[in-house]
């Protein structure tokens, strides 16, 4: 009957997979949506070919933030830091299904925005990587 | 009983159109004042200034014939049932359909819907007598500038001030708070002072003295609260009896938790140590009569919008002789007096503070909700708010996994309810409850300190008023149970 609650939203907001932190990240981000109070730290750990060995997330906030974050630490491990920087929000989104109103897009993209912060600041960000963050 | 009297309002729907009240209603609709004229007399002091008194208002009001006493009859408190579904009625946003279902709207702490002679008056003013005021001499600008002092003195009337010069238009609560601790606090508060705040503020009635007490050094002093949402007297005669103690300013009614707060008590317990008190009452004056004589606050700020007046004009009231003694906040034209190259003089109150074209299509709109709100009348209104908090209520503290916040007697609360139901976050109620077309408020509320003491990150608040009716609680009700089942609570 609801569109956004699938079975695996909640799971992973029950059960959220990556969740915690680790000591020795190299890239290490947070940010909150001033909006609803929703907090997303993201935390990666690389290994010398620079492909992303360990990822956790810790946060608060709604099932959608929550979940989204989660499952977005599942598709960036065993990644190169490069094709995580190339993640677009239509690959977030695909993987909560269902349809979002503007104002719960934010929620679900949090993760994302934190996610892609970090990485920029670790190869070094341009002014289109700024516009980039703020579209999200 | 509560049932009864619900069932028998809600029974009266299909003989709205003939029923006594209805008739006695919609013949009423034509006034334009709705309560007796209070006759102030004029000013004493010289003054340069158009008098701003209710004597005009209520020579014109005599020479309509406006029967105030009859009106007063269409709603007797107590003695015939509030017709919720004729006030329905009034409002056009009602008849919407969201997701396949009927509006509710549960938000109206937030803002609240508009009735169709407020939305009629704002196309009226732009259609016939759009026009800047005070200085035009033609016909249309003398129209605006009667109903633009016309909405002032009927506001003056609805809180009691003593004079509608009392009266000032701003945009809302919170550039009310701002005028005065930027122009009464610049001038009264010191380094070393001290300003009372309580922790269930509103962002707007915090922020605005964390900026006067940087520029100034002066200190914020917060006066806690219980478990359950009500303010610590000893925390407030603590504050009090310290030095240099210059102003208390705290909210009539909590935006969050429905708290009514004694504000009375705490004015006079205030007074007496010679501090100036204000008060917030966004959430009190749309919902129960207030009279500023009575309650002797020497400020008290509220918003047009949340009171069936348009967005973008609220109201500052204060005292005339410590509005007299103020600095002016904005510079600009119409406060004026004299302008020369290096030095201006300033006008008296109201119109020192209300520089440049005010909001005037929103004045008037304000003026007409007031109508609105005082043919209903204001004690009709809070009986019925408090009707539907109590069976909302005693409805959802019977859901299982629910957290009600604040007061647990709903008798304390005014028209506010904030839940939260085991570990589904407030947003994911909100966007559930929108699924099945009922509209609240989800998140903090702009009352993040108070979120702290309640040890939660947000709510779910359903707010109600004049047009919500129980069938709509039922529907809250009925929601709130399946998000339970979505999350498995």
């Amino acid at each position: 009957m609801s569109s956004i609650y699938s079975e695996i939203i909640l799971d992973y907001y029950r059960y959220p997979r990556n969740k915690g932190s680790l000591p020795h990240a190299q890239i290490h981000a947070r940010d909150t949506n001033p909006l609803c109070g929703d907090v997303i730290e993201m935390q990666l750990e690389l290994d010398e070919g620079h492909i992303v060995k360990d990822v956790k997330f810790n946060g608060q906030g709604c099932a959608i933030s929550q979940a989204s974050a989660s499952m977005l630490t599942e598709l960036v491990k065993g990644k190169t830091v490069d094709d995580v920087r190339k993640i677009s929000k239509e690959d977030v989104l695909s993987l909560i299904g269902g349809q979002l109103t503007a104002v719960r897009l934010k929620c679900a993209l949090l993760s994302l925005k934190v996610l892609k912060t970090g990485v920029y600041d670790y190869i070094g960000s341009t002014d289109a990587t700024k516009d980039e963050l703020s579209g999200l | 009983m509560l049932r009864q009297r619900w069932a028998a309002a809600s029974n009266s729907t299909s003989q709205k159109a003939t029923s006594p009240a209805a008739a006695a209603t919609a013949s009423c609709r034509k006034a334009r004042n709705r309560l007796p004229g209070l006759v102030v007399p004029k000013s004493t002091t010289p003054t340069t200034e158009p008098s701003l008194t209710f004597a005009g208002q209520l020579a014109q009001s005599t020479v309509r014939g406006y029967a105030t006493q009859k009106q007063a009859t269409a709603y007797i408190h107590g003695k015939k049932p509030y017709d919720v579904e004729k006030v329905r009625h009034d409002f056009p946003i009602l008849k919407r359909v969201i997701n396949g279902k009927p509006l509710a709207y549960l938000d109206s702490a937030a803002t609240t819907q508009k009735p169709r002679d407020v939305i009629d008056e704002l196309t009226r003013f732009y259609n016939e007598y759009n026009a800047n005021v005070h200085r035009g001499v033609y016909r249309i600008s003398e129209e605006a500038t009667a109903a633009y002092e016309e909405a002032r003195a009927n506001i003056a009337r609805l809180i009691n001030a003593n004079s509608p010069s009392e009266i000032i238009f701003v945009r809302g609560t919170t550039e009310a708070i701002n005028l005065v601790a930027q122009s009464w606090g610049r001038t009264n508060v010191g380094l070393g002072d001290g300003i009372i705040l309580t922790e269930m503020e509103h962002h707007s009635n915090i922020v605005p003295w964390q900026l006067l007490a940087k520029q100034k050094g002066a200190h914020l002093k917060y006066v806690g609260l219980t478990d359950d949402g009500h303010l610590t007297h000893e925390d407030f005669r603590r504050h009090l009896e310290s030095d240099g103690i210059k102003l208390l300013t705290m909210t009539h009614v909590s935006n969050v938790m429905g708290t009514i707060n004694p504000v009375r008590e705490y004015i006079r317990e205030a007074h007496k140590e010679g501090c100036r008190i204000l008060v917030d009452a966004a959430q009190s004056v749309p919902h129960m009569p207030v009279d500023v004589q009575d309650l002797d606050c020497d400020f008290l700020a509220f918003s047009g919008h949340k009171m069936c007046g348009p967005t973008g004009i609220g109201v500052l009231y204060g005292k005339k002789a410590i509005l007299e003694e103020m600095p002016p906040y904005h510079g600009g034209g119409e406060m004026i007096r004299e302008v020369h190259l290096y030095e201006s003089t300033w006008r008296d109150p109201p119109y020192r503070f209300e520089a440049g074209t005010t909001n005037i299509a929103g004045a008037i709109g304000l003026g007409k909700a007031v109508d609105y709100l005082s043919e209903i009348e204001l004690r009709n209104i809070q009986a019925h708010d408090q009707e539907l908090t109590e069976y909302a209520h005693d409805r959802l503290g019977k859901i299982k996994g629910i957290k009600i916040y604040g007061p647990e007697n709903p008798r304390t609360k005014a028209g506010v309810i904030s839940f939260n139901l085991g570990d589904v976050h407030a947003h994911d109620m909100a966007t559930l409850l929108d699924e099945d077309g009922i509209a609240v408020r989800s998140g903090h509320h702009c009352a993040q300190p108070l979120m702290e003491r309640l040890g939660v990150s947000s709510t779910t608040r359903a707010s109600v008023y004049v047009y919500n009716s129980e069938n709509e609680i039922d529907r809250l009700v009925d929601s709130v149970e399946r998000a339970g089942r979505v999350f498995k609570v």
